[in-house]
């Protein structure tokens, strides 16, 4: 008996039970990624590339890096949830009449909630993050973030949190709540295994990544900007990831104190949200939505800038309606936060309110037409190059109306009632979701993508992944709004009636299609580099582009920018370009850079270890994380080596070796 | 910057790079104060999530304690003083502070450190004496909210105390260089913002409680 208490004090709930030897599915799962980690860790040692990637990317501060990053950290994680998204689909599709399919309820619960869990928090984020850290900067002439040291902390708490969740894989299991843990099912005495624990873990830890990233880079739009850039001369991408990173510091709060009062009830046995002692559950959902609603547009507006850029760009005209698009994300952004409410009409809370929630909702529907005919008349008699950026604005256009209708639909709030938790309701957000955000991620993606490592990606396989994701989405969600429309409800893992399969098997196909869109985006990115040569961008300028990050060169070297911009129009370059802009080939002066620190890695390092024994009720070890946190924080604000300068010669011998630039314009 | 090019029509007179590099970036030209300021804004928005929390089961007994039995209004009020006081003190730091004067800067930063403890010291007092009297935050809804604003609030007093502790060692290691007042710039602005914060709790909570 003293040998299990010893036990108990040492590895908390932790048991040999709760490493999942007796799942199949799991087991091979584990063995792969093991596998696949070893061989991974193996050819880094084996290559001697530690301190290199210590030195050059682990502890770097430049936001370039970091965004980078945060892109490659997505891609992973997109790999992840996008394999619960087929096992789902796999198991929809034969699991009718007497076959169970071949998902236990208690693992397919698991799966649904990680699938969006990840999607959201470990490859959305990460992305629209990852695309702004890199991009921004470059466009408003700065060398830096405000906040360099700050970026990497947050890119790795981020990761953390990411690792946290794919750890629930293999150590005990996830949350089987939905992925935003509905108080009261989230409670301890309806979930009393480790899912909730960890589910709260990952997702504190990566929201203050997400937190500090979003002042970090509302602090560097506000006070960084090149000289002559005004608010009202700042590229679009820019007011949208201000807007959007505003809108992240207003709104992550909410989920952080209701993640927080979640944790005390399970942990210290408050009673915020359980059923008696006078506990609110539906004060968590009103939380949770306070930041869920508008998450979307953290999301959206990014991406929203992004199509704006690229529709300029590719029509050789300037964006149409330049003020009209500013003012348009403006009023989203504020209107997004009175919105909360219409994800659960049903909770009874009156016509009056329901009414309120409901015309705010579909007033979004204004300033969001206002921008896709922005759009519209940029292309209209513009020179339009059908290229990979353009395809998928265009893909996004067709796409995210059908989406953003059936939003205005749902917003009504008699015709909520009848489709509420119905699949209905899950094809519509998948359709803003992937529609508006991933497209146009893979938009920026591949646009900006010759920006951040000198050549393009290959254009056949990238074609790949554009028909794949575009047929393969429609073919997968079209099939889910018409069961969903007929009444069919989400997080179900078995249908008895049988005339519903066909559907789920077109669905299950669809999500095949969009597997192939995946496969060969990451193609596009190996073959890209093995043709890197024949593809290489030389000019630093290779679609023609307006704004200032195509001015420099591609990559970027570490200081951006041998002298400051001095900016005089809105699109800054095509105004440099269109008056016999030269670069300056001497007078080059010593670049001011911040340092490299570790203290990010270690800090987020001690936050997933904390995270873990909190998880397995391991206290001994959280008390240790704990101090450990405090205490390298403090220790960190003793550094004060937290800069160098970059001298003139090497400034001098980096520009010496750009192509010269004037054949390029 | 002026537009030479669209006034004099010769596009070689336009300026298109800085001449001097004024150090605009790396958190200069007061990116460090705004960015803390967001986050004061962000932290006050948890805030407002306890405070919401608070109001919707503020009258969640479940048959416990109310407010009026549980809090001692006199023993609060010395709480409040001492947290004011502690705002004043920091008040008197920062014109020393400006003047480059090491020694009177510490002095008051001491000051309200101490007094910040003792803040500290009769909330856990008056936790302690709670808890013990069966109206631990499991007790009803209502406790669980008031322990936790309340206890959040304490929190971040607590990390202002650290927070102060190591500017004392940091100014006398480095005299009062611009990354130090930069620094007691933030410090203050927090401490005056746990300041704001208290006089929401001890109207909302202890005062209204205590009426109703």
């Amino acid at each position: 008996m003293t040998d299990n208490s010893l036990l108990k004090t040492i590895f908390g709930r932790l048991t040999w039970e709760s490493f999942p030897i007796h799942e199949p599915i799991l087991f091979t799962t584990f063995v792969v990624v093991a596998l696949l980690g070893l061989g991974i860790v193996g050819a880094i040692t084996r290559f001697g590339l530690w301190g290199y990637l210590w030195k050059e990317w682990f502890t770097s501060v430049d936001h370039k890096k970091v965004g980078v990053m945060y892109i490659i950290l997505a891609i992973v994680m997109l790999l992840r949830g996008f394999s619960d998204a087929l096992m789902m689909r796999a198991q929809q599709a034969v699991a009718f009449g007497s076959n169970p399919g071949y998902l236990p309820p208690h693992h397919y619960d698991q799966i649904f909630t990680a699938h969006g869990t990840i999607m959201i928090f470990f490859v959305a984020i990460p992305l629209v993050v990852g695309i702004i850290n890199f991009v921004m900067p470059l466009q408003i002439g700065a060398r830096d973030v405000a906040f360099p040291f700050l970026n990497n902390l947050s890119f790795w708490l981020t990761a953390a949190g990411a690792v946290l969740t794919m750890v629930s894989l293999f150590v005990g299991e996830f949350a089987r709540t939905g992925w935003l843990g509905y108080a009261p099912l989230s409670e301890l005495a309806y979930s009393p295994d480790t899912g909730v624990d960890y589910y709260l873990w990952s997702l504190q830890i990566a929201g203050v990544g997400t937190t500090l990233s979003a002042i970090n880079m509302v602090a560097t739009i506000v006070k960084m900007r090149a000289p002559g850039m005004t608010m009202m001369k700042m590229p679009v991408f820019c007011w949208t990831a201000l807007c959007s990173n505003v809108l992240a510091i207003a709104i992550f709060p909410a989920l952080t104190a209701a993640f927080f009062l979640l944790m005390l009830d399970r942990y210290v046995g408050t009673n915020f949200f359980t059923n008696g002692l006078g506990g609110a559950p539906m004060m968590y959902w009103n939380m949770v939505w306070i930041w869920g609603h508008p998450e979307v547009y953290v999301l959206v507006l990014p991406a929203f800038g992004i199509y704006s850029e690229i529709t300029a760009t590719f029509s050789g005209k300037p964006l149409f309606g330049y003020s009209s698009m500013v003012y348009a994300t403006v009023v989203i952004t504020i209107l997004s936060y009175l919105v909360w409410l219409h994800h659960f009409f049903t909770m009874g809370a009156g016509p009056s309110v329901n009414s309120f929630f409901g015309i705010a909702t579909m007033v979004i529907a204004i300033p969001t037409g206002a921008k896709v005919f922005n759009w519209l008349f940029t292309m209209y008699k513009g020179d339009i190059r059908f290229e990979l950026p353009m395809m998928w604005v265009v893909a996004f256009m067709l796409t995210f109306v059908v989406g953003g209708m059936t939003g205005v639909l749902l917003a009504i709030p008699p015709a909520d009632f009848v489709l509420h938790n119905s699949l209905f309701l899950v094809a519509h957000f998948h359709n803003t979701i992937i529609g508006g955000v991933v497209f146009g991620l893979f938009a920026g993606m591949v646009y900006w993508f010759p920006k951040a490592f000198g050549f393009k990606l290959d254009e056949f396989w990238g074609k790949v992944a554009f028909w794949g994701w575009v047929a393969g989405y429609w073919i997968a969600w079209t099939p889910i709004y018409i069961v969903g429309l007929m009444g069919t409800t989400r997080r179900v893992n078995h249908f008895d009636d049988p005339t519903l399969q066909p559907y789920f098997i077109v669905a299950a196909v669809g999500a095949v299609v969009i597997l192939i869109g995946i496969l060969g985006f990451v193609m596009s990115i190996v073959i890209g580099f093995v043709k890197r040569h024949e593809l290489a961008d030389i000019t630093g300028d290779p679609w023609g582009g307006r704004t200032l990050e195509w001015s420099t060169t591609s990559p970027p070297p570490a200081y951006n920018f041998a002298f400051t911009p001095v900016v005089h129009d809105l699109d800054a370059w095509y105004d440099m370009k269109k008056r016999g802009y030269e670069r300056p080939a001497s007078g080059f002066r010593p670049v001011h850079m911040p340092r490299n620190t570790g203290a990010g890695v270690i800090l987020s390092g001690l936050a997933l270890a904390l995270g873990f024994a909190m998880v397995w009720y391991i206290w001994w070890l959280a008390a240790l994380c704990f101090a450990g946190l405090v205490v390298v924080a403090v220790g960190h604000t003793f550094n004060m080596k937290r800069d160098f300068f970059i001298p003139a010669d090497e400034v001098a011998r980096t520009e010496a070796k750009r192509p010269a630039l004037a054949e390029g314009i | 910057m002026t537009d030479h090019a669209l006034r004099s029509g010769q596009p070689a007179a336009t300026t298109w790079h800085l001449a001097e590099e004024e150090d605009h970036d790396h958190g200069g030209n007061g990116a460090t104060l705004l960015g803390f300021w967001i986050y004061l804004m962000s932290d006050a928005l948890i805030f407002a999530s306890l405070f919401a929390m608070y109001g919707v089961v503020s009258t969640g007994y479940a048959g416990g304690p109310v407010p009026r039995e549980i809090f001692d209004l006199k023993l609060v009020a010395l709480n409040t003083a001492f947290l004011l006081a502690s705002s004043i003190t920091f008040g008197q730091a920062m014109p020393h502070m400006e003047m480059g004067r090491v020694g009177p800067t510490r002095f008051w930063l001491a000051i309200t450190g101490l007094l910040g403890a003792a803040f500290l010291g009769i909330e856990l007092y008056e936790f302690a004496h709670l808890i013990a009297d069966g109206a631990g935050p499991q007790r009803s809804a209502f406790l669980s909210a008031f322990f936790t604003l309340v206890g959040t609030h304490g929190a971040h007093v607590t990390v202002g105390l650290i927070w102060i502790g190591s500017m004392l060692v940091q100014i006398g290691q480095h005299g009062l260089s611009l990354p130090m007042k930069r620094r007691l710039m933030c410090l203050s602005m927090f401490w005056h913002f746990l300041d704001i914060i208290w006089i929401g709790v001890f109207t909302f909570v202890y005062l209204y409680g205590v009426l109703r």
